[in-house]
């Protein structure tokens, strides 16, 4: 009893008394945990980037896939236990569509942003449900709003952003999105970006081999969300190779 | 009444020996007695199409349907589509009850996208979209509530051409000639005819053989319409043209047998 929690910390229905929610701050613990992701918005769409640890040699080349597909205009990729936030994509489909069952379109991002939230603070507020272990990106282009970007994390909290970061690295992350001017940069240079960032945040010492995930959503896939395809993705990692040796030999000398 | 010696009756508004209590505008006691507890459903079609044509030819499939929309027998809508493409390997087709139609036709196109979003490159095929319609059409008229619907399936299934049809009662079936309607009297004989003279046909005499059999419908079929789509489906895959638009004239019938003239 007296560790951090002190007792507060067994049920996600009880505050603790300087009124912190010890069960969802653990929660936000597994996603710093985890494998770090992270979305840029620029001008005409979005990317996002995971930097999917394989933990075991073993593992298929592509397997537990850390980018979903939500809809035709809407991906996500999740940080956190992958479990988790396959069961957050399924909720996500199925609000995708029955929005369009309802209203017989595409559902806008902000509605669906704000969906996911409600359902994931559900899993805040009983004592019998376990928060979700993930954070979620949520990333969309249509004519009307452009692009756009979200993240929810396990609290249920959410917010839009220009660029973001989540998991292990998410500090050294945002520092390096920092330095981007983001609303300037065209789909393609945001997935070079993207991919440099993964390269850079990535701890060689801890985690030995990870895979990049790269997706796209914006006016050149005409508002589809893809992955983005082989033979950019292969140049993608490329630029971040040859921008982490500049970096490397600058530091030596 | 009572007299003013004797006391009420302990039991008042109640209900008779053996009846529930009968509570104001719940009549419980009215449907254990005199109902079966059923309940209504409809059974006619309301805004529905007609004929629904279906051919094999070397290579590919096409099926053909017109626009209109008969309220009765009265045309109601002029722009009812009823051939839709799926993706590349598959186009559907159907006859009957508009609405149903429209509903059936949104499914599809949500399982079409849920399985888009897997992202695997796997993609319904034609055989498995007519074996799930006969589950869900078989499934709707065992419930007494059929969907008023006649399918018809058309696709590229490993480089062969298929063609099934189930109806609103789930039978299901696949030929080189399909239709329903009043397609199944006056473009049946007139296609099985021209397929026995031309076992091999090829798209463009397949399409005109179509055609044909649309020019006739309309001046045949008094729920028909002028304005009618073509699903042609091949190994290069799949796409809907139209609409076409048929000229009424009579010559198909003062020119001997159908076709022949």
């Amino acid at each position: 009893m007296s560790s951090i929690g002190a007792g507060y910390d067994l049920s996600a229905s009880q505050f603790s008394p300087d009124g912190r929610v010890f069960q969802v701050e653990y929660a936000q613990k597994a996603v710093e945990n985890s494998s770090t992701a992270i979305g840029l918005k620029g001008k005409d769409g979005v990317v996002i980037a995971v930097e999917k640890l394989v933990l075991s040699k073993l593992y298929d080349p592509g397997a537990n896939k850390r980018i979903f597909h939500i809809d035709n205009h809407i991906g996500m990729g999740i940080s956190g236990l992958i479990s988790d936030g396959r069961q957050l994509s399924e909720t996500a489909k199925t609000e995708a569509s029955e929005y369009r069952s309802k209203y017989g379109g595409d559902i806008p991002l902000h509605l669906l942003n704000e969906k996911v939230s409600m359902y994931v603070h559900a899993y805040t507020l009983y004592s019998m449900v376990r928060p979700f272990g993930a954070s979620l990106l949520l990333a969309s282009h249509d004519q009307k709003d452009g692009p756009s970007l979200y993240v929810v994390d396990p609290s249920g909290v959410s917010h839009g952003y220009f660029g973001c970061a989540i998991g292990k690295a998410k500090q050294n992350a945002k520092t390096e999105i920092e330095k981007l001017k983001l609303s300037t940069l065209s789909m393609e240079q945001l997935a070079k970006e993207a991919a440099r960032i993964i390269y850079v945040v990535h701890d060689e010492l801890k985690d030995k081999h990870f895979e990049l995930e790269l997706a796209w959503v914006g006016e050149k896939t005409n508002g589809k969300f893809e992955l983005v395809p082989q033979s950019f993705l292969e140049e993608c990692e490329n630029y971040a190779k040859t921008s982490l040796q500049d970096s490397d030999s600058d530091n030596d000398l | 009444m009572f007299s003013d010696y004797s006391a009420p009756p302990m039991w008042q508004n109640g209900p008779a020996l053996g009846k529930y209590y009968d509570f104001p505008n719940v009549s419980t006691n009215k449907i254990s007695h005199n109902s079966t507890n059923g309940k209504q459903r409809y059974h006619t079609p309301l805004t529905t199409g007609t004929s629904v044509i279906g051919l094999v030819f070397n290579g590919g499939v096409i099926l053909a349907a017109d626009t209109a929309g008969y309220y009765g027998s009265m045309m109601r809508f002029n722009d009812c589509p009823r051939i839709f493409q799926v993706n590349k390997y598959t186009i559907l087709g159907a006859g009957n009850d508009y609405a149903d139609i429209q509903y059936l036709n949104d499914i599809i196109k949500q399982k079409i996208l849920d399985d888009d979003l897997h992202n695997d490159g796997i993609a319904l095929k034609p055989k498995s979209l007519h074996s799930w319609l006969t589950r869900v059409l078989y499934n709707r008229r065992s419930q007494f509530d059929p969907l008023w619907i006649n399918a018809f399936v058309a696709g590229m299934q490993n480089g062969e051409p298929f063609l099934g049809t189930v109806d609103k009662l789930g039978t299901a079936y696949e030929d080189k000639i399909l239709s329903f309607g009043f397609g199944t009297h006056i473009s049946v004989p007139y296609l099985r005819q021209e397929r026995e003279k031309n076992p091999n046909m090829t798209k463009e005499e397949a399409i005109a053989c179509i055609k044909t059999c649309m020019d006739m419908l309309y001046v045949r079929d008094a729920r028909s319409g002028a304005k009618y789509n073509i699903g042609v489906i091949s190994n290069e895959g799949s796409e809907v043209q139209g609409p076409f638009e048929s000229v009424g004239h009579w010559n198909i019938a003062t020119h001997g047998t159908p076709g022949q003239e």
